[in-house]
């Protein structure tokens, strides 16, 4: 055989090599698939996790609740699930990749403004006299959930609450993160995220929503069909909906279950 | 003969793997399902505004670039040479970070935002700021393809036409120009291709918004959250518009080479 066949030879095998390590986690690795907002709390809840399960570890995949529910229907091996939308979690559930969702906790919408309008907008029924808005996109949860709260707010405000609001929106971001950032920035004034994103940035003002006008968004979670660690897999999803789980994601601006 | 299989087996594995995902596009669904796709609402505006935003922007890029490329390809010296690098990185910093950079320079809290605004202008979240990003992303192209081709210019022909007395300009324009000109046409082919391709930079600094600044590639991300059908059609159109372009290039430098001759 020639230097270039094997050459081409080894570059297969690495390649094949590099397929079989990404797929089956390993003996005690419990892989948990979650939503990008839920990163603080289940980092902490990891770190419990270990100590009370000595030699078993968590591999997290953070990402939007789209990209994870790609990820499970093409194929991805996972333990847990948990998703920033009942939505998504159901159409998992009726494909046959997780099994019984229960309710982790609920998120709060809230109005985030920038430091220089900040003066001007104090409360939820000041939207309107923002100079620019971005929300999020009609296909994303915050997006529908925004427009469910404008249409609220039509009804019992008046004035044509919803369409002076659209007038200022200049944009609808594909994910919740891409509001966040432009507020953050200044560049637009108002933007519609959830509470749990605004947790330690100092750079803008937060602006409740009127319970009445409000929505909650809830963040199911769930064990796959076949998880490589059920027993741990139990036991992760028993810690995060115990008193110590919801106390974590209290701390990270989520509702608890029962709240809301 | 065994000598050539070992060779040609790398090669068709790099092959098939960068081909078989733009097959898959095409393949994947039925004519009828591409047909109903391109019919999404979406895609009219976005195919509207990526045309009038990358013509806007690839004129720009000649217009200001082919001066840019004839003084880099003619000045010498250390300065120069680290001009050129640093006008290149644009190529390979991430979109999204270029976007940040672009707020953070032409945004309303941005270093040139206060004299913006006394110009009464606001860039971020307008179809200005879509043109502005896909230059910023698109020029290098033009550039590192504008000063090669300059570079070629055999330097005697230059040196005539001065002893004749051509002015600088008329030299730009009357002799380099005309000799460059395949190597200008493919590298504003590119930049206009890559701007086509736009998407980190637009999001970040253009925001998305449907007729204003929702270009194809914000259309497709934004589609392929609920119409997966809709996005891989709108990809389709993308990768024949970028065919077609890419074939253009080939073509002019085809002719280049041959008016050139062999380079030494």
């Amino acid at each position: 055989m020639t230097r270039g066949a094997w050459m081409a030879l080894t570059l297969v095998a690495g390649v094949a090599a590099c397929t079989r390590t990404v797929e089956p986690p390993k003996e005690q690795a419990l892989v948990v698939f979650a939503a990008t907002s839920l990163r603080e709390p289940f980092t902490a809840l990891a770190r419990d996790f270990s100590q009370a399960h000595p030699g078993v570890t968590i591999t997290f995949n953070f990402a939007g609740t789209q990209e994870l529910r790609a990820q499970l229907l093409q194929g991805a091996v996972a333990d847990v699930l948990a998703s920033a939308d009942t939505r998504s979690m159901g159409e998992l559930v009726r494909s046959g990749h997780v099994e019984s969702p229960a309710l982790l906790a609920k998120g709060e919408p809230v109005v985030v403004v920038s430091r220089h309008a900040a003066a001007t907008i104090t409360d939820f029924a000041a939207l309107p006299r923002a100079g620019t808005i971005v929300i999020g996109g009609p296909e994303v949860p915050i997006g529908r959930y925004t427009a469910q709260i404008l249409a609220r707010a039509d009804a019992k405000l008046g004035g044509s609450f919803a369409a002076r609001v659209q007038e200022r929106v200049v944009s609808r971001e594909p994910n919740v993160k891409q509001v966040l950032a432009k507020v953050r920035m200044g560049e637009a004034d108002a933007g519609v995220v959830y509470r749990s994103d605004t947790v330690g940035v100092l750079e803008l003002s937060v602006v409740a929503i009127p319970a009445e006008l409000n929505v909650v968004a809830e963040y199911p979670i769930a064990i796959t069909t076949a998880p490589p660690h059920p027993a741990m897999a139990r036991a992760f999803v028993e810690l995060a909906r115990s008193p110590a789980g919801q106390a974590a994601l209290q701390r990270a601006g989520f509702l608890p279950q029962g709240g809301g | 003969m065994r000598e050539r299989l070992t060779l040609a087996l790398p090669g068709a594995l790099l092959a098939a793997f960068l081909v078989l995902p733009l097959l898959a596009l095409a393949g994947t669904a039925t004519p009828d399902e591409l047909l109903r796709g391109l019919g999404h609402p979406l895609v009219a505006p976005a195919l509207r505004l990526s045309a009038t935003t990358t013509a806007v922007s690839t004129t720009i890029v000649v217009l200001l670039g082919v001066p840019l490329a004839w003084w880099l390809s003619r000045a010498r010296g250390r300065w120069a040479s680290l001009a050129e690098t640093v006008l290149q990185l644009p190529i390979v910093v991430p979109p999204a970070v270029a976007g940040v950079a672009l707020l953070l320079a032409f945004g309303r809290r941005g270093v040139a935002g206060p004299a913006l605004e006394a110009l009464g202008v606001v860039i971020p979240f307008s179809t200005t700021a879509v043109v502005l990003a896909e230059v910023f992303v698109a020029a290098p192209f033009f550039l590192q393809a504008g000063v090669s081709a300059f570079r070629r210019i055999d330097d005697r022909l230059i040196l005539v036409a001065r002893s004749l007395g051509a002015s600088p300009s008329t030299l730009l324009v009357r002799v380099a120009m005309p000799l460059a000109a395949p190597g200008l046409v493919a590298g504003a082919a590119m930049s206009w291709a890559r701007a086509l391709g736009e998407f980190g930079a637009t999001l970040m600094f253009a925001g998305n918004m449907e007729g204003v600044t929702q270009t194809l590639p914000l259309a497709i991300y934004t589609a392929l959250e609920s119409d997966l059908r809709a996005a891989q059609a709108i990809s389709l159109v993308l990768v024949v518009m970028a065919f077609a372009l890419l074939a253009l290039v080939r073509v002019a430098l085809h002719r280049f080479e041959r008016a050139l001759g062999p380079s030494v």
